[in-house]
Protein backbone atom coordinates (compact mmCIF):
# COMPACT_ATOMS: atom_id res chain seq x y z
CA UNK A 1 0.00 0.00 0.00
CA UNK A 2 1.23 3.36 -1.06
CA UNK A 3 1.59 6.87 1.10
CA UNK A 4 -2.57 7.79 1.56
CA UNK A 5 -3.70 11.43 1.70
CA UNK A 6 -3.23 12.77 5.22
CA UNK A 7 -7.28 13.83 4.94
CA UNK A 8 -8.21 10.35 4.63
CA UNK A 9 -5.67 8.44 6.70
CA UNK A 10 -7.17 6.31 9.44
CA UNK A 11 -5.04 5.68 12.08
CA UNK A 12 -5.03 2.46 13.45
CA UNK A 13 -6.47 4.12 16.89
CA UNK A 14 -9.19 5.01 15.59
CA UNK A 15 -9.85 2.37 13.47
CA UNK A 16 -9.88 -0.18 16.16
CA UNK A 17 -11.64 2.02 18.23
CA UNK A 18 -14.50 1.98 15.03
CA UNK A 19 -14.88 -1.68 15.32
CA UNK A 20 -17.97 -3.54 16.08
CA UNK A 21 -18.20 -4.31 19.90
CA UNK A 22 -15.01 -2.07 20.66
CA UNK A 23 -17.37 0.96 21.52
CA UNK A 24 -16.31 1.11 24.92
CA UNK A 25 -13.20 2.19 24.26
CA UNK A 26 -11.38 6.05 23.94
CA UNK A 27 -8.93 7.10 21.53
CA UNK A 28 -5.75 7.20 23.64
CA UNK A 29 -3.40 10.21 22.97
CA UNK A 30 -0.74 9.94 20.31
CA UNK A 31 1.14 12.15 23.01
CA UNK A 32 0.40 9.45 25.67
CA UNK A 33 1.77 6.43 23.98
CA UNK A 34 5.36 8.43 23.00
CA UNK A 35 5.97 9.19 26.46
CA UNK A 36 8.01 5.84 27.08
CA UNK A 37 7.31 6.39 30.77
CA UNK A 38 3.79 6.01 30.54
CA UNK A 39 4.37 2.51 29.47
CA UNK A 40 6.96 1.15 32.31
CA UNK A 41 6.68 -2.81 32.61
CA UNK A 42 4.35 -3.53 29.14
CA UNK A 43 7.24 -4.46 27.78
CA UNK A 44 7.41 -7.74 29.73
CA UNK A 45 3.69 -8.53 29.93
CA UNK A 46 3.78 -8.00 25.86
CA UNK A 47 5.52 -10.17 23.10
CA UNK A 48 6.43 -8.70 19.90
CA UNK A 49 6.36 -5.60 21.96
CA UNK A 50 7.99 -2.85 19.82
CA UNK A 51 6.61 -3.79 16.24
CA UNK A 52 3.31 -4.01 18.49
CA UNK A 53 3.98 -0.29 19.34
CA UNK A 54 4.91 0.48 15.88
CA UNK A 55 1.51 -0.70 14.84
CA UNK A 56 -0.22 1.11 17.08
CA UNK A 57 1.51 4.47 16.20
CA UNK A 58 1.24 3.67 12.48
CA UNK A 59 5.42 3.42 12.05
CA UNK A 60 7.01 1.66 9.83
CA UNK A 61 8.58 -1.37 11.24
CA UNK A 62 12.15 -1.16 11.89
CA UNK A 63 12.64 -4.71 10.36
CA UNK A 64 10.08 -6.71 8.06
CA UNK A 65 7.94 -8.60 9.83
CA UNK A 66 7.14 -12.10 8.42
CA UNK A 67 4.28 -13.03 7.48
CA UNK A 68 3.84 -15.99 9.80
CA UNK A 69 4.10 -13.42 12.59
CA UNK A 70 1.49 -10.88 11.50
CA UNK A 71 -1.03 -12.09 12.99
CA UNK A 72 0.80 -12.34 16.52
CA UNK A 73 2.05 -9.17 16.24
CA UNK A 74 -1.67 -7.86 15.38
CA UNK A 75 -2.55 -9.61 18.55
CA UNK A 76 0.23 -8.16 20.63
CA UNK A 77 -0.84 -4.80 19.35
CA UNK A 78 -4.74 -5.38 20.69
CA UNK A 79 -3.54 -6.28 24.17
CA UNK A 80 -0.75 -3.68 24.40
CA UNK A 81 -3.19 -0.96 23.29
CA UNK A 82 -5.95 -2.17 26.10
CA UNK A 83 -3.06 -2.41 28.67
CA UNK A 84 -2.35 1.53 27.74
CA UNK A 85 -5.82 2.09 27.59
CA UNK A 86 -6.40 0.98 31.05
CA UNK A 87 -3.77 3.60 31.68
CA UNK A 88 -4.73 6.63 30.05
CA UNK A 89 -8.49 6.44 31.37
CA UNK A 90 -7.10 7.28 35.30
CA UNK A 91 -5.45 10.43 33.85
CA UNK A 92 -7.37 13.08 33.18
CA UNK A 93 -7.72 13.77 29.64
CA UNK A 94 -8.53 10.03 29.58
CA UNK A 95 -11.24 10.10 32.28
CA UNK A 96 -12.95 13.42 30.44
CA UNK A 97 -13.17 11.38 27.27
CA UNK A 98 -14.84 8.66 29.45
CA UNK A 99 -16.68 10.63 30.64
CA UNK A 100 -18.11 11.89 27.51
CA UNK A 101 -19.35 8.31 26.72
CA UNK A 102 -20.78 7.61 30.57
CA UNK A 103 -22.52 10.82 30.38
CA UNK A 104 -24.34 9.59 27.08
CA UNK A 105 -24.72 6.43 28.42
CA UNK A 106 -22.74 4.73 26.56
CA UNK A 107 -22.26 2.01 28.60
CA UNK A 108 -25.76 1.01 29.97
CA UNK A 109 -27.89 1.56 32.86
CA UNK A 110 -28.32 -0.37 36.20
CA UNK A 111 -30.38 -3.47 35.09
CA UNK A 112 -31.18 -3.28 39.03
CA UNK A 113 -35.22 -2.05 38.57
CA UNK A 114 -34.52 0.13 42.14
CA UNK A 115 -31.61 1.83 40.94
CA UNK A 116 -33.88 3.60 38.62
CA UNK A 117 -31.05 3.62 35.11
CA UNK A 118 -28.51 4.86 36.92
CA UNK A 119 -25.57 4.84 34.45
CA UNK A 120 -22.69 2.09 34.15
CA UNK A 121 -18.70 2.44 34.24
CA UNK A 122 -16.56 -0.46 32.92
CA UNK A 123 -14.32 -2.38 35.14
CA UNK A 124 -11.97 -4.83 35.07
CA UNK A 125 -11.91 -7.57 37.93
CA UNK A 126 -8.15 -8.26 37.35
CA UNK A 127 -5.67 -5.95 36.13
CA UNK A 128 -3.92 -8.94 34.24
CA UNK A 129 -5.12 -9.53 30.77
CA UNK A 130 -6.71 -13.14 29.86
CA UNK A 131 -8.24 -13.48 32.90
CA UNK A 132 -11.55 -11.77 33.45
CA UNK A 133 -14.09 -9.89 30.82
CA UNK A 134 -15.09 -6.42 31.13
CA UNK A 135 -17.58 -6.13 33.65
CA UNK A 136 -20.43 -3.08 34.76
CA UNK A 137 -20.00 -0.96 38.03
CA UNK A 138 -23.52 0.89 39.17
CA UNK A 139 -21.92 3.75 41.80
CA UNK A 140 -25.17 3.83 43.46
CA UNK A 141 -25.41 -0.06 44.15
CA UNK A 142 -21.98 -0.51 44.05
CA UNK A 143 -22.31 -3.82 42.13
CA UNK A 144 -21.35 -5.49 39.55
CA UNK A 145 -23.12 -6.16 36.46
CA UNK A 146 -22.50 -8.38 32.97
CA UNK A 147 -22.78 -6.23 30.22
CA UNK A 148 -26.39 -7.03 28.57
CA UNK A 149 -24.90 -7.59 24.63
CA UNK A 150 -23.45 -10.65 24.11
CA UNK A 151 -20.61 -8.51 21.85
CA UNK A 152 -19.00 -7.25 25.19
CA UNK A 153 -18.24 -10.54 26.58
CA UNK A 154 -14.90 -11.07 24.59
CA UNK A 155 -13.69 -8.01 25.95
CA UNK A 156 -10.37 -7.90 28.52
CA UNK A 157 -11.46 -6.37 31.90
CA UNK A 158 -7.43 -5.49 31.73
CA UNK A 159 -7.82 -2.96 29.32
CA UNK A 160 -10.17 -0.83 31.78
CA UNK A 161 -8.94 -1.88 34.80
CA UNK A 162 -10.03 -2.52 38.51
CA UNK A 163 -9.12 1.39 39.74
CA UNK A 164 -10.89 3.30 36.73
CA UNK A 165 -14.69 3.21 38.12
CA UNK A 166 -13.25 4.45 41.80
CA UNK A 167 -11.00 6.81 40.15
CA UNK A 168 -13.55 8.23 38.06
CA UNK A 169 -16.42 8.36 40.61
CA UNK A 170 -13.89 10.68 42.81
CA UNK A 171 -12.68 12.57 39.87
CA UNK A 172 -16.56 13.41 39.48
CA UNK A 173 -17.95 13.14 42.82
CA UNK A 174 -20.02 10.34 42.06
CA UNK A 175 -18.78 8.43 44.88
CA UNK A 176 -21.21 8.39 47.32
CA UNK A 177 -23.80 5.04 47.46
CA UNK A 178 -27.06 5.90 46.70
CA UNK A 179 -29.13 2.53 47.72
CA UNK A 180 -32.89 2.02 47.21
CA UNK A 181 -33.91 -0.89 48.90
CA UNK A 182 -36.08 -3.39 46.76
CA UNK A 183 -39.63 -4.31 47.77
CA UNK A 184 -40.31 -7.65 50.07
CA UNK A 185 -41.76 -10.58 48.03
CA UNK A 186 -45.06 -10.92 48.80
CA UNK A 187 -47.35 -13.47 48.66
CA UNK A 188 -51.16 -12.49 47.93
CA UNK A 189 -49.66 -9.34 50.48
CA UNK A 190 -48.48 -10.94 52.95
CA UNK A 191 -44.98 -10.73 53.64
CA UNK A 192 -42.68 -14.06 53.95
CA UNK A 193 -41.05 -15.00 57.64
CA UNK A 194 -37.60 -14.66 57.74
CA UNK A 195 -38.03 -18.47 59.09
CA UNK A 196 -39.64 -19.89 56.26
CA UNK A 197 -37.54 -22.05 53.76
CA UNK A 198 -37.89 -19.17 51.55
CA UNK A 199 -37.44 -16.39 53.93
CA UNK A 200 -35.30 -13.33 52.46
CA UNK A 201 -31.70 -13.70 53.42
CA UNK A 202 -30.02 -11.47 51.24
CA UNK A 203 -31.88 -8.08 52.33
CA UNK A 204 -28.24 -6.61 53.86
CA UNK A 205 -27.13 -6.51 50.71
CA UNK A 206 -29.04 -3.34 49.82
CA UNK A 207 -29.50 -2.02 53.28
CA UNK A 208 -28.67 1.68 54.10
CA UNK A 209 -29.14 2.55 58.01
CA UNK A 210 -32.39 4.54 58.26
CA UNK A 211 -33.29 4.19 62.00
CA UNK A 212 -31.96 5.95 64.30
CA UNK A 213 -30.50 2.86 66.89
CA UNK A 214 -29.12 1.81 62.66
CA UNK A 215 -27.43 5.05 62.08
CA UNK A 216 -25.46 4.90 65.61
CA UNK A 217 -23.84 1.66 64.54
CA UNK A 218 -23.04 2.92 61.49
CA UNK A 219 -20.99 5.40 63.37
CA UNK A 220 -19.51 2.85 65.27
CA UNK A 221 -18.77 0.17 62.95
CA UNK A 222 -15.21 2.29 61.70
CA UNK B 1 -52.89 -7.08 15.29
CA UNK B 2 -52.56 -9.69 12.85
CA UNK B 3 -56.59 -10.37 12.27
CA UNK B 4 -56.02 -12.40 9.33
CA UNK B 5 -54.16 -15.50 12.06
CA UNK B 6 -57.26 -17.41 11.17
CA UNK B 7 -55.77 -18.22 8.36
CA UNK B 8 -51.82 -19.02 9.56
CA UNK B 9 -52.76 -22.96 9.94
CA UNK B 10 -55.53 -24.00 7.33
CA UNK B 11 -53.20 -23.88 3.93
CA UNK B 12 -50.30 -25.61 5.87
CA UNK B 13 -52.61 -28.76 6.25
CA UNK B 14 -53.21 -28.86 2.86
CA UNK B 15 -49.09 -28.52 1.96
CA UNK B 16 -48.41 -32.02 3.38
CA UNK B 17 -50.01 -33.40 0.18
CA UNK B 18 -51.63 -36.46 1.40
CA UNK B 19 -54.94 -35.79 -0.06
CA UNK B 20 -56.36 -36.22 3.13
CA UNK B 21 -58.93 -33.90 4.01
CA UNK B 22 -58.53 -32.12 7.90
CA UNK B 23 -62.18 -31.86 8.49
CA UNK B 24 -62.57 -34.13 11.35
CA UNK B 25 -59.07 -33.26 13.22
CA UNK B 26 -59.19 -29.15 12.52
CA UNK B 27 -62.53 -28.87 15.42
CA UNK B 28 -59.34 -30.00 17.91
CA UNK B 29 -56.85 -28.25 16.49
CA UNK B 30 -58.86 -25.23 16.00
CA UNK B 31 -59.13 -25.19 19.76
CA UNK B 32 -55.78 -24.29 20.49
CA UNK B 33 -55.07 -21.62 17.88
CA UNK B 34 -55.70 -18.71 19.46
CA UNK B 35 -53.56 -18.79 22.52
CA UNK B 36 -50.60 -20.87 20.25
CA UNK B 37 -50.71 -17.36 17.71
CA UNK B 38 -50.52 -15.12 20.90
CA UNK B 39 -47.65 -16.69 22.73
CA UNK B 40 -45.74 -17.32 19.07
CA UNK B 41 -45.60 -13.53 19.15
CA UNK B 42 -42.13 -12.03 19.63
CA UNK B 43 -41.70 -10.77 23.39
CA UNK B 44 -44.48 -13.19 24.26
CA UNK B 45 -42.20 -15.65 25.72
CA UNK B 46 -42.81 -15.43 29.55
CA UNK B 47 -46.07 -16.54 29.30
CA UNK B 48 -47.11 -19.93 29.44
CA UNK B 49 -50.30 -21.68 27.38
CA UNK B 50 -53.39 -21.57 30.07
CA UNK B 51 -55.73 -24.56 29.70
CA UNK B 52 -58.52 -23.99 28.16
CA UNK B 53 -60.39 -25.91 30.61
CA UNK B 54 -59.19 -23.29 32.97
CA UNK B 55 -60.48 -20.04 30.82
CA UNK B 56 -63.65 -21.67 30.31
CA UNK B 57 -64.61 -22.34 34.15
CA UNK B 58 -66.42 -19.19 34.93
CA UNK B 59 -65.21 -19.03 38.67
CA UNK B 60 -61.52 -19.19 37.43
CA UNK B 61 -62.59 -15.34 35.79
CA UNK B 62 -64.54 -14.13 39.17
CA UNK B 63 -64.41 -10.10 38.75
CA UNK B 64 -62.41 -9.70 35.76
CA UNK B 65 -65.81 -8.95 33.50
CA UNK B 66 -64.92 -5.07 35.29
CA UNK B 67 -61.73 -5.20 33.53
CA UNK B 68 -62.49 -6.67 30.24
CA UNK B 69 -65.30 -5.65 27.63
CA UNK B 70 -67.32 -7.71 25.97
CA UNK B 71 -66.27 -10.35 28.43
CA UNK B 72 -68.29 -13.45 26.86
CA UNK B 73 -67.53 -12.54 22.87
CA UNK B 74 -63.63 -12.48 24.06
CA UNK B 75 -63.36 -15.58 26.18
CA UNK B 76 -64.62 -16.91 22.67
CA UNK B 77 -62.01 -15.17 20.51
CA UNK B 78 -59.51 -16.60 23.17
CA UNK B 79 -60.79 -20.23 22.96
CA UNK B 80 -61.38 -19.61 19.24
CA UNK B 81 -65.37 -20.69 19.39
CA UNK B 82 -66.30 -17.29 17.92
CA UNK B 83 -68.94 -18.07 15.53
CA UNK B 84 -67.19 -17.56 12.27
CA UNK B 85 -70.47 -16.32 10.51
CA UNK B 86 -70.50 -13.39 12.81
CA UNK B 87 -69.05 -10.22 11.23
CA UNK B 88 -66.81 -7.61 12.34
CA UNK B 89 -65.04 -5.12 11.20
CA UNK B 90 -61.41 -4.55 11.58
CA UNK B 91 -62.00 -1.68 14.22
CA UNK B 92 -64.26 -4.25 16.13
CA UNK B 93 -61.28 -6.63 15.49
CA UNK B 94 -59.10 -4.83 16.95
CA UNK B 95 -60.64 -3.40 20.33
CA UNK B 96 -61.77 -7.18 20.69
CA UNK B 97 -57.95 -8.66 20.41
CA UNK B 98 -56.50 -5.43 22.71
CA UNK B 99 -59.62 -7.07 25.44
CA UNK B 100 -58.11 -10.58 24.37
CA UNK B 101 -54.70 -9.71 25.48
CA UNK B 102 -55.59 -8.05 28.61
CA UNK B 103 -57.98 -10.93 29.57
CA UNK B 104 -55.72 -13.59 28.47
CA UNK B 105 -53.00 -12.14 30.45
CA UNK B 106 -55.21 -11.87 33.97
CA UNK B 107 -56.13 -15.17 33.54
CA UNK B 108 -52.72 -16.26 33.38
CA UNK B 109 -51.10 -14.31 36.70
CA UNK B 110 -53.86 -16.50 38.38
CA UNK B 111 -53.29 -19.80 36.34
CA UNK B 112 -49.54 -19.76 37.17
CA UNK B 113 -50.17 -19.49 40.63
CA UNK B 114 -52.25 -23.02 40.24
CA UNK B 115 -50.57 -26.14 40.16
CA UNK B 116 -50.64 -27.13 36.90
CA UNK B 117 -49.56 -23.53 35.81
CA UNK B 118 -46.56 -23.53 38.61
CA UNK B 119 -45.13 -26.58 36.41
CA UNK B 120 -45.49 -25.41 33.45
CA UNK B 121 -42.96 -22.46 34.73
CA UNK B 122 -41.08 -24.34 36.26
CA UNK B 123 -39.83 -25.95 33.15
CA UNK B 124 -40.12 -22.28 31.39
CA UNK B 125 -37.84 -21.43 34.42
CA UNK B 126 -35.16 -24.51 34.32
CA UNK B 127 -34.80 -23.29 30.39
CA UNK B 128 -33.93 -19.92 31.30
CA UNK B 129 -37.09 -18.85 29.56
CA UNK B 130 -36.68 -15.71 32.01
CA UNK B 131 -33.43 -14.93 31.52
CA UNK B 132 -30.33 -14.66 33.58
CA UNK B 133 -29.26 -12.46 36.58
CA UNK B 134 -27.18 -9.67 35.30
CA UNK B 135 -25.28 -9.56 39.58
CA UNK B 136 -21.35 -10.94 38.73
CA UNK B 137 -21.55 -12.46 41.73
CA UNK B 138 -25.23 -14.24 40.95
CA UNK B 139 -23.31 -16.69 37.94
CA UNK B 140 -26.38 -16.65 35.78
CA UNK B 141 -28.58 -17.62 38.39
CA UNK B 142 -32.02 -17.90 36.58
CA UNK B 143 -34.71 -14.98 36.90
CA UNK B 144 -38.66 -15.64 37.25
CA UNK B 145 -41.14 -12.68 36.38
CA UNK B 146 -42.49 -10.75 38.89
CA UNK B 147 -45.70 -8.31 38.77
CA UNK B 148 -45.05 -5.11 40.86
CA UNK B 149 -48.91 -4.59 40.93
CA UNK B 150 -51.86 -6.89 40.66
CA UNK B 151 -53.55 -3.92 38.18
CA UNK B 152 -53.30 -3.75 34.84
CA UNK B 153 -51.57 -0.08 33.67
CA UNK B 154 -49.38 -0.10 36.83
CA UNK B 155 -46.08 -1.47 36.22
CA UNK B 156 -44.03 -3.55 33.68
CA UNK B 157 -42.93 -6.76 34.12
CA UNK B 158 -39.70 -7.17 36.11
CA UNK B 159 -37.36 -10.41 36.74
CA UNK B 160 -37.10 -11.37 40.27
CA UNK B 161 -33.50 -13.21 41.36
CA UNK B 162 -34.04 -15.54 44.10
CA UNK B 163 -30.14 -15.72 44.64
CA UNK B 164 -29.90 -11.90 45.56
CA UNK B 165 -33.32 -11.32 46.12
CA UNK B 166 -33.57 -8.19 44.46
CA UNK B 167 -35.80 -7.22 41.01
CA UNK B 168 -34.86 -6.26 37.57
CA UNK B 169 -35.26 -5.26 34.07
CA UNK B 170 -35.62 -7.31 31.55
CA UNK B 171 -33.44 -6.87 29.18
CA UNK B 172 -34.91 -6.77 25.80
CA UNK B 173 -37.36 -3.35 24.87
CA UNK B 174 -40.28 -5.72 23.91
CA UNK B 175 -40.36 -7.68 27.23
CA UNK B 176 -40.16 -4.33 28.87
CA UNK B 177 -43.49 -3.98 27.36
CA UNK B 178 -45.72 -6.31 28.95
CA UNK B 179 -47.57 -5.48 31.71
CA UNK B 180 -46.74 -6.89 34.96
CA UNK B 181 -50.28 -7.80 36.21
CA UNK B 182 -50.19 -10.64 33.67
CA UNK B 183 -47.66 -12.08 36.51
CA UNK B 184 -48.61 -10.52 39.62
CA UNK B 185 -46.67 -10.19 42.60
CA UNK B 186 -47.18 -13.61 44.06
CA UNK B 187 -46.28 -15.78 41.71
CA UNK B 188 -42.71 -15.92 42.74
CA UNK B 189 -43.22 -16.28 46.14
CA UNK B 190 -45.47 -19.13 45.51
CA UNK B 191 -42.92 -20.29 43.12
CA UNK B 192 -40.16 -20.68 45.63
CA UNK B 193 -42.36 -22.01 48.09
CA UNK B 194 -43.52 -24.78 45.61
CA UNK B 195 -40.30 -25.99 44.41
CA UNK B 196 -38.11 -25.23 47.22
CA UNK B 197 -36.53 -28.09 47.56
CA UNK B 198 -35.11 -28.13 43.66
CA UNK B 199 -35.03 -23.98 43.38
CA UNK B 200 -33.82 -21.93 46.24
CA UNK B 201 -30.12 -21.40 46.26
CA UNK B 202 -27.21 -20.82 48.09
CA UNK B 203 -27.11 -17.31 48.41
CA UNK B 204 -23.82 -15.55 47.73
CA UNK B 205 -22.39 -13.43 50.71
CA UNK B 206 -19.13 -11.74 48.31
CA UNK B 207 -20.20 -8.33 46.96
CA UNK B 208 -17.60 -5.57 45.49
CA UNK B 209 -16.36 -2.81 47.28
CA UNK B 210 -14.83 0.26 44.58
CA UNK B 211 -10.96 0.37 45.06
CA UNK B 212 -7.90 2.67 43.72
CA UNK B 213 -5.24 0.98 43.35
CA UNK B 214 -6.42 -1.72 45.69
CA UNK B 215 -7.73 0.51 48.47
CA UNK B 216 -10.50 0.51 49.03
CA UNK B 217 -13.03 3.71 48.79
CA UNK B 218 -14.20 4.76 52.32
CA UNK B 219 -17.61 5.52 51.94
CA UNK B 220 -18.57 2.32 50.33
CA UNK B 221 -16.38 0.23 52.56
CA UNK B 222 -17.75 1.71 55.62
CA UNK B 223 -21.66 1.09 54.31
CA UNK B 224 -20.48 -2.52 53.35
CA UNK B 225 -18.68 -3.37 56.87
CA UNK B 226 -22.37 -2.15 58.01
CA UNK B 227 -24.47 -4.61 55.62
CA UNK B 228 -22.23 -7.20 56.83
CA UNK B 229 -23.18 -6.73 60.29
CA UNK B 230 -26.44 -6.55 59.26
CA UNK B 231 -25.99 -9.71 57.75
CA UNK B 232 -23.68 -11.82 60.82
CA UNK B 233 -26.84 -10.19 63.21
CA UNK B 234 -29.49 -12.19 60.90
CA UNK B 235 -27.56 -15.56 60.27
CA UNK B 236 -27.24 -15.69 64.60
CA UNK B 237 -30.66 -15.21 64.82
CA UNK B 238 -31.87 -17.61 62.41
CA UNK B 239 -29.18 -20.19 63.89
CA UNK B 240 -30.45 -18.94 67.46
CA UNK B 241 -33.95 -20.33 66.11
CA UNK B 242 -32.54 -23.63 64.94
CA UNK B 243 -31.92 -22.65 61.36
CA UNK B 244 -28.51 -24.13 59.55
CA UNK B 245 -27.75 -20.93 57.04
CA UNK B 246 -24.46 -22.47 56.12
CA UNK B 247 -24.36 -23.63 52.89
CA UNK B 248 -27.63 -24.91 52.13
CA UNK B 249 -30.51 -24.31 50.26
CA UNK B 250 -31.77 -20.72 50.91
CA UNK B 251 -28.31 -20.40 53.78
CA UNK B 252 -25.05 -18.24 52.76
CA UNK B 253 -22.07 -19.79 50.85
CA UNK B 254 -20.03 -19.81 54.22
CA UNK B 255 -18.66 -22.30 56.76
CA UNK B 256 -20.08 -23.15 59.81
CA UNK B 257 -17.67 -20.85 61.98
CA UNK B 258 -19.10 -18.13 59.22
CA UNK B 259 -16.19 -17.39 57.28
CA UNK B 260 -16.84 -17.17 53.47
CA UNK B 261 -16.41 -20.73 51.20
CA UNK B 262 -14.22 -20.24 48.33
CA UNK B 263 -16.75 -19.22 45.52
CA UNK B 264 -17.45 -22.06 43.22
CA UNK B 265 -15.49 -21.74 40.27
CA UNK B 266 -18.05 -22.99 37.75
CA UNK B 267 -21.73 -22.11 38.89
CA UNK B 268 -22.65 -26.28 37.99
CA UNK B 269 -20.18 -26.37 40.66
CA UNK B 270 -22.29 -24.63 43.44
CA UNK B 271 -25.56 -26.55 42.13
CA UNK B 272 -23.77 -30.26 43.13
CA UNK B 273 -22.27 -28.92 46.24
CA UNK B 274 -26.64 -27.79 47.37
CA UNK B 275 -27.76 -31.00 46.30
CA UNK B 276 -25.42 -32.73 48.46
CA UNK B 277 -25.71 -30.66 51.67
CA UNK B 278 -29.72 -31.10 51.26
CA UNK B 279 -29.21 -35.02 50.92
CA UNK B 280 -26.85 -34.62 54.36
CA UNK B 281 -30.04 -33.33 56.35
Amino acid sequence: MGENDSSDFETWISNFCSLYGHDYYVEVGQDFIEDDFNLTGLSSIVPYYKEALDFILDLEPEHEIKIKDQALVQQSAEVLYGLIHARYIITKPGAQLMNEKYSKGQFGCCPRYACNGSKLLPIGINDTPGVETVRLFCPDCFDLYLPTSSRYLNIDGAFFGSTFPGFFIKMYGLDNPNLRPSDDLKIFGFKIHEGSNVGSRMKWLRATPSTDEELREFDEVD
Amino acid sequence: MAPEHHQFAQPQQDVDGDGDEYISDSGSDFNEQWIDWFLGIKGNEYFCDVDVDYILDKFNLTGLNTEVEKMSKVIDMITDGLDEEYEIGDKERDHLEANANKLYGLIHQRYIITTKGLNKMHLKYKNADFGYCYRVYCELQHLLPIGLSDHVGVSTVKLYCPKCEDIYNPKSSRHAQIDGAYFGTTFPGMFLQTFAAEVMPVHPVERYIPKIFGFNIHQYAKLARWQELQRNKQIKRLTESGINVANVMNGYNINPDGSPLKPPVVSSGSRSRMRSSRSDK
